[in-house]
């Protein structure tokens, strides 16, 4: 259950930017979620829901989760692939020494405010 | 009518506390205390390692320990009882893992004057800490012999954070099908750089040479600019 704990942080931060910039709302607030980053977007939105509520600027705030797709590049074979298909085995040449190219990210986007 | 505009903000989730963690790590650096970071399933073994650890380095170092757990103080009493140093117990607040915010608020609590080495031991979870960077200037992993030799294959993230895996509990080796030479390579698929040393806090087999490596390590540390 980390969500609730990145939630807090995600939750911080927007705060913050919104006391900066003299902001009254946060009307909408974009994440983008890698596939096999360890956020379990489900979770997420519950803890969000929970954690908005104590919020000043974030009460009645839409959340979007954009989530990208997981890609692994194989250096024998020079080819990408899913990676939630084939994990860390490519399906071209079944080689092993490939890396995660996207997929990772746990990023605020940003927020549209008022 | 109010005018909606958008605030780009293109950041990670953590960026707050990634920031937090690198200014601990500065302060701590300019304090010469060494804070390392032990993370771990529960019931590897992680206190009683550290206290067999701590008794060994305490003869050549000033050493602190932060008990991290999300309820009771069952952890800082012992280490509080059976080891020479100053133990205090913190409280996540039901959450798994400890961030820099809450590892500064313990440093504090703890009091950092005249120590030369701080041993935090994070919430006994393999998912969660190695998410949240605390500001360590060490982080390690714990992987006693009756969890398997898969789990660097089960849990990537922790074993490729961590630049130091004990892999405890060397007695029970004859009663698990534990291979060490796989368990090795499983941790170098996830870092190829970290330092791998078994031990076993329990007949105290190679407790010597770890606390030799730490000692090198704390000594690096406090010489290095």
């Amino acid at each position: 259950m980390h969500e609730l704990g990145i939630v807090m942080h995600v939750v911080d931060q927007v705060e913050k930017v919104a006391v900066e910039n003299n902001v009254e709302r946060v009307l909408k607030l974009t994440l983008e979620v890698g596939e096999v980053s360890s956020i379990v977007p489900e979770l997420f939105t519950e803890c969000f829901e929970w954690a908005k509520k104590k919020t000043e600027h974030l009460k009645d705030t839409e959340l979007e989760l954009i989530l990208l797709e997981a890609v692994s590049y194989c250096r024998d074979c020079k080819k990408t692939y899913k990676t939630t298909e084939h994990a860390k085995e490519c399906p071209h040449c079944g080689g092993n020494d490939t890396y995660l190219v996207t997929g990772n990210e746990m990023n605020i986007k940003d927020m549209e405010v008022v | 009518m109010e005018k909606v505009r958008t605030i780009k903000l293109e950041r990670s989730v953590l960026a707050d506390n990634d920031a937090d963690a690198d200014a601990l790590r500065r302060e701590l650096k300019q304090k010469r205390v060494f804070l390392v970071n032990v993370m771990s399933s529960p019931g590897s073994g992680k206190t009683t390692l550290l206290i067999s650890l701590v008794n060994r380095l305490a003869k050549r170092f000033r050493v602190g320990v932060m008990e991290a757990d999300i309820d009771s103080d069952v952890d800082a009493v012992k280490v509080a009882e059976k080891a020479d140093c100053k133990a205090v117990q913190l409280h996540t607040g039901g959450m798994c893992h400890l961030d820099a915010a809450m590892t500064r608020q313990g440093l504090k609590e703890l009091g950092t004057d005249g120590l030369d080495v701080v041993f935090l031991e994070n919430v006994g979870n393999l998912v969660c800490p190695a998410e949240f960077d605390t500001g360590a200037c060490l982080d390690m992993t714990i992987l006693s012999v009756s969890e398997g030799d898969d789990k660097p294959l089960k849990y990537p993230l922790i074993y490729q954070k961590c630049a130091l895996v004990l892999i405890s509990k060397l007695d029970a080796l004859p009663y698990f099908p534990f291979d060490i030479e796989k368990c090795k390579q499983n941790i170098r698929r996830r870092n190829p750089h970290s330092t791998i040393l078994p031990v076993s806090a329990k007949t105290g087999d190679g407790m010597d040479d770890a606390a030799e490596w730490f000692a090198k390590a704390i000594n690096n540390f406090r010489e290095s600019k």
